[in-house]
């Protein structure tokens, strides 16, 4: 079994822990895990503030990038959402625009390889022990990508539940949107920082000093308010949850 | 007198700012939304074919709109077999026009009216009383609007933004002015606050000669109109006028009888979390002895038609208005209905109006950025409208520009005003993503650069920074990590 692992821009520029916790978790998982180095960005800002032919050049790297592997892995759900959901419509836009027409080839042949990180353990691997210790509440926010477009379910919480010494918090509010929104964070800010109060507030009244989700752009922005009010509450990457052990408990800064 | 319009308004980003700020507003919506969405999510989960429902409710619409021509005549030649009178109306000014002329040769100075989006988007009631004809709402939450010298701000319920406080006083202070005053003492109860506008539109239904409606469903094969409601009030005024005029957008006919079923399934549960509305009208032209003896129906367009020829954003010509997007929209509950400067905000306001109205104007170019692409508003549509897709698909209509039909021409928009500087950017953004090497340079410089850092930026990074720390930079980054721990393997291509 091949497999890769779509790091993302974001992480690898501003989050290589949740990189790294992805290779300690697969390798303990016994599962060999490469990083194509020709990767970048799924494309997925340009596409969604829209332009989309700027996305195209990126497509088409990803495709190159990860061709030859059996999974493309990502702790990710919004890049990966962004490959399934929006690839396979960027090729059908393209041969109706009478151009490109390979590219809706490219998508029909990443889109079925692609995973999530909990996806490809829950799915793929059938694993939800993954042997992780990590004895503090946490709090787990579903990102709008990883709920809505990945249906991801209880994957994450599935996972969770099995790590010793986690006590899983229930978040209110926990399905609506921390208002994010790659750009429309920069483009409406009123309206993402109010919704981001929201989220936070309902995070800080968990009393968890951790939030987790599947996705370091939701958390930059939460972080980024629950720090600007200067909460304790730590944001961490579940993959970094799911990499600790007693022998090599989590120490990632953030 | 109501005479506020949506003309003139600012963006989307800037009205925001504002009403995301009154604290009474996002109150009065967080509590609401939040309510009927609970409630909805138990009627809707009491049907356990809802998913066949919601993808035959899509279906109908679409094929209906694939031949709408063809409804549309059928439709014509049954309303006029049973005594109406059909106009076409190509714009909003045209059917101003048409449905003031039926009032004038009436002879009739007032008017009522059963709640109605066509005749807001149309901007009827300023219309009509420039041409010294009064209109009166007679649905309580759009009454509510009317006399607070408001704009609505809801699909379904356009006084959502007020409480029953703010209610009370508009009554008390205005309803005067109108007709029959508010009763002496006029508490904050809602059965108190009901009967005095009861009371107060009893006097006008008994009174008035001329009634304007829209509909919710035209059905061709029998050319009969539909409207479903939750007060009884728009009955009374469908049935006691001798004059009715409906205006009606031509996406709203559904083939026949049974395709409206379906619908009247999937709107009441959708929009008041009901198992069925509480008034369901029907009207088939005139009957002597029985309801209006003239009826009206004007088809309106007023960009329908160009929207239909857009591939991606016909779509939302299936809307059946059942306001279930809003009431789960995070951007709506936050930012308030006016600043979508539409009579349709929300989701569907946020990719119907750029297409109705077009994107030339700086409100109507930032309507299809107002949205966190969160998705919710594509699950609880009950015709299964890609919201989001329609969004980013209007985004890149405003941003780049591309083919449109406009006024049934086909043309290439022009890219509007003020994206330059994010042009330049995304384009230069894939080319360093399309260069793993440059890339690579890049993060090495701010992994070296990174004590110097702001934690406040400049720019179009100060909004982010003015309520959110910036996470700071790693002092390497994975890739760098990677190439350390594994120097045979990986290359750059
Ligand atoms: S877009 Fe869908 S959810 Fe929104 S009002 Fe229309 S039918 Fe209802």
């Amino acid at each position: 079994m091949r497999v890769a692992l779509f790091v993302t821009c974001v992480n690898d520029t501003l989050y290589p822990d949740t990189g790294r916790a992805v290779v300690t978790l697969l390798r303990r998982l016994g599962v060999e895990v490469d990083f194509p180095a020709a990767q970048t960005c799924c494309g997925q800002p340009q596409f969604n503030t829209g332009y989309r032919r700027q996305a195209e050049p990126l497509m088409r790297r990803y495709a190159r990038a990860f061709a030859g592997y059996d999974h493309i892995v990502t702790p990710s759900g919004s890049c990966a959402a962004m490959v399934r959901d929006n690839y396979p419509r960027m090729g059908r836009r393209a041969r109706a625009e009478g151009r490109g027409g390979h590219l809706a080839e490219l998508a029909e042949e990443v889109v079925p390889r692609t995973w999530e990180l909990t996806e490809f353990l829950v799915d793929v691997l059938g694993v939800t022990d993954v042997g992780a210790y990590f004895p503090y509440p946490v709090t787990y926010h579903p990102t709008c990508h990883g709920l809505r477009l990945l249906r991801l379910g209880d994957r994450p919480q599935r996972l969770l539940s099995q790590v010793r010494g986690l006590e899983l918090v229930p978040l209110t509010g926990a399905e609506e949107c921390c208002g994010f929104g790659g750009t429309f964070a920069v483009k409406n800010p009123a309206v993402s920082s109010a919704m981001g109060d929201d989220k936070a507030g309902h995070i800080r009244r968990t009393g968890a000093p951790v939030v987790c989700a599947v996705d370091n752009s939701c958390l930059m922005h939460i972080g980024g308010i629950l720090g600007r009010q200067g909460a304790g509450t730590r944001p961490v990457h579940l993959a970094e949850i799911l990499a600790a052990t007693e022998e090599q408990p989590y120490g990632g800064p953030r | 007198m109501s005479g506020r319009t949506h003309l003139g308004m600012p963006s989307f980003p800037d009205a925001s700012r504002t009403s995301t700020r009154n604290t009474t507003l996002r109150a009065n919506l967080g509590h609401a939304t939040r309510t009927i969405r609970g409630k909805r999510d138990r009627a809707v989960a009491e049907l356990a074919d809802w998913d066949r429902l919601r993808a035959a409710g899509a279906a109908v619409k679409d094929r209906t709109l694939r031949h709408l021509d063809h409804y549309l005549e059928q439709l014509e030649e049954r309303v006029t077999a049973a005594g109406g009178r059909v106009h076409w109306a190509p714009d909003a000014a045209a059917a101003r026009r048409i449905v003031t002329d039926l009032v004038r040769a009436t002879g009739e100075r007032e008017v009522l009216k059963v709640k109605s989006m066509a005749t807001q988007e149309i901007g009827l009631n300023t219309a009509l009383r420039q041409a010294g004809i009064a209109a009166y709402e007679t649905d309580l939450a759009e009454l509510i609007v009317q006399l607070g010298d408001d704009l609505p701000s809801h699909i379904l319920v356009p006084a959502i933004h007020r409480n029953r406080a703010e209610i009370r006083e508009i009554f008390t202070t205005r309803m005067g002015d109108w007709g029959r005053p508010a009763p002496e003492g006029l508490g904050d109860d809602p059965a108190e606050l009901a009967e005095a506008a009861r009371r107060h539109l009893r006097e006008k239904f008994l009174r008035a000669r001329v009634a304007v409606s829209g509909a919710n469903f035209m059905v061709a094969e029998t050319g009969t109109l539909v409207v479903v409601e939750s007060e009884g009030n728009g009955r009374m005024c469908l049935t006691l006028p001798e004059t009715l005029i409906s205006v009606v957008g031509i996406e709203k006919v559904v083939p026949t009888w049974q395709d409206l079923e379906i619908y009247l399934q999937l709107l009441p549960r959708s929009s008041t979390a009901e198992r069925m509305n509480p008034y369901t009208s029907t009207w088939t032209g005139t009957t002597d002895g029985d309801g209006p003896r003239e009826f009206h129906l004007v088809l309106l367009d007023n960009g329908r038609t160009d929207t239909l020829a857009d591939t991606v954003g016909r779509q939302v010509l299936r809307c059946i208005r059942c306001s279930a997007c809003l009431n789960v929209c995070p951007v709506y509950e936050r930012a308030g209905g006016h600043a979508y400067g539409s009579p349709y905000p929300g989701p569907i306001g946020a990719v119907l109006t750029p297409q109705l109205r077009g994107t030339g104007t700086a409100l109507d170019a930032s309507l299809p950025f107002a949205s966190s692409l969160c998705g919710a508003c594509y699950d609880v549509c009950p015709v299964a409208i890609d919201i989001p897709e329609v969004l980013v698909h209007l985004r890149e209509r405003v941003v780049e520009g591309g083919p449109a039909t406009v006024r049934g021409t086909r043309t290439t928009i022009r890219p509007a005003a003020g994206h330059a500087a994010e042009r330049a950017a995304m384009r230069a953004a894939t080319w360093l993503l399309d260069h793993p090497g440059a890339l690579r340079s890049g993060q090495r410089l701010a992994a070296r650069t990174r004590r110097l850092h702001p934690r406040r930026l400049p720019g179009p990074g100060a909004a982010w920074t003015a309520t959110r720390d910036l996470p700071r930079v790693p002092a390497e980054s994975f890739r760098d990590w990677w190439r350390r721990n594994r120097p045979e393997e990986g290359t750059d291509r």
